[in-house]
């Protein structure tokens, strides 16, 4: 495959290699613990697992899956009111296909469907305000969900359907935006990381000053990051690279799809459609001030939340649960107690084990956990 | 044929005059009747079915001429759609059936046919369901030889359910299992992995991509004589259907308690599903296949196998995909494309496709 394979050239990746070996090891010798870098996107954690790119790694490395699987941090209430809106009788429930398998407190949507919930999946908003022409009797709601990655087709979807008249149309808003979680990241107390991989898809629209204060305030390198384990690694080493230079600035390695400053058009849209709510519901982090948007009081009739009653009852996460721990480093997935026991793919009671790119679940899924425990059984 | 005819039919056949399927033509009477032979009988031509004795009759002597085990396997077909690229669900049904017959090393013989109808389904639809079927099983050199037809309520089934049952005999001498795999045996695949899985979700017409993807579906009883001609001492084969290799690669590391070892470079992938994995996130290993085998040879039979598997037309991208290790037994470890490593797991559930 053109414009693919290219980045993920294994003889390209030894040169990296060998370079991040050098420099993770020298950096590693004035410290009493490995370096910490969070790739902050659910995107990155699944590439570095899908391409075994942790086993590559120096030990002198550790890699912090963070936060930026919008599917694992749902909150349990807020599938629940998926569910409760796809049991009214008149309505089409559509979803992006991974959002179906996440656990509600009673009730995925892939059961709702099973009990005779009309659930479809769909591949794009647009999509479903097709559903919604074709079926002008039934109020078609699309689960709105991700960072600003989904935001700008959500939003002009909303424009186009405003456009066109279509009044069977609504979104259950769930965007969620990743700066202020990335602060509330830094300003646990806890906190040891050493620098980040910034999320490219993200950065796509909103461009890279955002992230300024991360390197001014916090004082930690950033490396705006693509997806092909190439682009991985050279994050990495252009992370180590700042360090061992002694600087904390926001770099961007993923140039051929991220602009300086952003999508001005998809920013315009998010803006017209969005506004910031005062707080969001986090699983796994809690509740995140301005963590997530809302729909403008113009387009309240494209609101779902605003057209029918919907509870929002917040359900708290279990207590044995330790994903905020892990997504913030302090502990690796597998430390947790409840890691490959009572919180498995099929039982999930975490937010991590929840989809593919959640960091518990992908170890769960593709890591060596067993050679970990013989490396650490032996040092 | 070795089936006994108990009587020359006489009787003149029916025939359907409507152009769809009511609860009549499932009601037990004339209708129904008509259907069958309209349909069945007139399809799948031979003198054990159009006899509509309530079973069919072999005589054991002529069974035995083939082996010494009898092999049994049962498969239903519910596949949306009926119609899709490299088949249908007529084709899979006698395909299916007939690999997992193949598949422990049985010569496949007869089959069984029962379908499931939902009311309304155009009569012609189901005349060249039967037809595909009847080619298919003809090529195949299976017979089917007994049925049932039921008719249910709009709604009640999608269409058209199938479900066939195959007899086979295993030849004396095979030994095929799950469990025989040792460390050290390579583990081949017969070609091009996941255009089954890739052809389906396409067809189904979501997402609109004009791509040539079509199933692979085929009958593979050929293709495996020839491998156990060349490798007679196979140790396991099996057809990698729903779950893909990932999955039946997991169940024999389980099985066998070895580890199994897979070299992503040497998995052979069509780029269409390639591409096809990257737009939607999915993993190829866990794609559904419909005309690939998985099989575990000893490490001195290898080059055999893969030569007659490479000289077979449903072969010739065969490919040594990797080896059983007496490490990490019951774990499927791949080594990626990009130099690195990674487990290879049971899927939890469905694959469905990723946000973003």
């Amino acid at each position: 495959m053109k414009y693919v394979d290219e980045f993920r050239d294994p003889e390209k990746a030894k040169l990296l290699l060998k370079e991040i070996h050098a420099l993770a090891g020298g950096l590693r010798a004035g410290m009493q613990r490995p370096l910490q870098i969070m790739e902050v996107c659910g995107g990155h954690t699944h590439a570095i697992f899908r391409y075994g790119i942790e086993s590559m790694l120096p030990d002198a490395i550790e890699l912090i899956h963070g936060p930026g699987c919008p599917v694992c941090v749902l909150p349990m209430g807020r599938v629940d009111d998926c569910v409760t809106l796809a049991e009214h009788p008149n309505v089409i429930f559509t979803t992006f296909g991974d959002a179906m398998r996440v656990p509600g407190s009673k009730k995925s949507l892939l059961q709702a469907k099973s009990e005779g919930c009309d659930v479809r999946m769909v591949y794009s908003p647009l999509d479903a305000l097709k559903l919604a022409k074709d079926n002008p009797d039934k109020e078609v709601i699309f689960f709105a969900l991700g960072f600003e990655t989904t935001m700008p087709s959500t939003a002009m979807t909303v424009l186009q359907a405003e456009r066109e008249g279509i009044r069977n149309f609504s979104l259950f808003c769930n965007h969620i935006t990743i700066i202020p979680t990335v602060k509330a990241i830094l300003d646990s107390p806890e906190l040891t990381l050493d620098g980040f991989l910034g999320p490219g898809h993200v950065s796509m629209v909103i461009g890279n000053e955002p992230y300024a204060f991360i390197a001014e305030h916090y004082r930690k390198p950033l490396v705006v990051a693509g997806f092909e384990p190439l682009d991985v690694l050279q994050s990495i080493w252009m992370v180590l690279k700042q360090l061992d230079e002694g600087r904390c600035t926001v770099e961007n390695q993923y140039s051929r799809v991220v602009p300086e400053d952003g999508n001005a058009v998809a920013l315009d849209a998010i803006g017209r459609v969005f506004e910031l709510r005062e707080f969001f519901e986090w699983r796994g982090l809690g509740s995140i001030d301005h963590s997530g948007v809302r729909m403008r009081a113009p387009y309240a009739q494209y609101d779902a939340e605003r057209k029918f009653a919907i509870k929002s009852i917040k359900i708290a996460d279990p207590k044995s649960c330790q994903c905020g721990e892990v997504l913030k480093g302090v502990i690796k997935p597998w430390e947790c107690k409840v890691f490959g026991s009572a919180c498995t793919p099929e039982t999930p009671l975490g937010a991590l084990m929840v989809s593919s790119e959640g960091a518990c679940a992908a170890y769960y899924q593709f890591g060596d956990v067993e050679k970990i425990h013989q490396k650490r059984a032996a040092s | 044929m070795n089936v006994v005819p108990l009587h020359r039919s006489v009787r003149r056949a029916g025939q359907v005059n409507v152009p769809k399927i009511t609860m009549a033509h499932g009601g037990g009477g004339k209708a129904m009747r008509d259907l069958i032979d309209d349909v069945f009988v007139s399809a799948f031509d031979n003198e054990a079915l159009s006899a509509l004795d309530d079973q069919a009759r072999f005589e054991l002597a002529a069974l035995a001429a083939h082996g010494d085990r009898l092999a049994l396997t049962t498969d239903s077909y519910v596949i949306h759609p009926l119609h899709f690229p490299g088949g249908d669900i007529g084709k899979l049904a006698v395909c299916g059936t007939v690999n997992d017959l193949a598949v422990g090393g049985a010569k496949p013989l007869y089959l069984t046919c029962a379908v499931i109808i939902e009311e309304g389904l155009d009569v012609d639809i189901l005349r060249g369901i039967a037809a595909s079927m009847a080619r298919t099983a003809r090529e195949a050199g299976v017979a089917i030889v007994t049925g049932d037809t039921k008719v249910v309520d709009k709604g009640a089934c999608d269409k058209l359910f199938i479900n066939t049952t195959g007899i086979g005999v295993i030849r004396t001498g095979i030994e095929l299992g799950a469990h025989r795999v040792r460390p050290g045996d390579a583990i081949l695949v017969n070609g091009l992995l996941g255009d089954h899985g890739a052809a389906i979700l396409n067809a189904r017409g979501d997402m609109k991509l004009s791509t040539p993807l079509a199933s692979d579906c085929a009958a593979l009883h050929g293709l495996i004589d020839a491998l156990l001609a060349a490798a007679p001492g196979t140790r396991f084969i099996r057809d990698a259907t729903r779950g893909g290799i990932a999955t039946v690669l997991n169940e024999v590391a389980d099985a066998s308690q070895v580890g199994i070892e897979i070299d992503e470079t040497r998995t052979p992938l069509r780029e269409e599903v390639r591409g096809f994995c990257e737009i939607l996130g999915l993993d190829p290993l866990y794609l559904a296949n419909e005309g690939k085998i998985v099989c575990a040879v000893p490490p001195e039979e290898a080059e055999a196998a893969l030569a007659a598997l490479r000289a077979h037309p449903l072969g010739r991208e065969a490919s040594i995909i990797g080896h059983a290790s007496g490490d990490r037994p019951g774990r499927v470890v791949m080594h990626t494309v990009f130099g690195g490593r990674r487990i290879v797991d049971m899927l939890v559930g469905e694959q469905l496709p990723r946000i973003c």
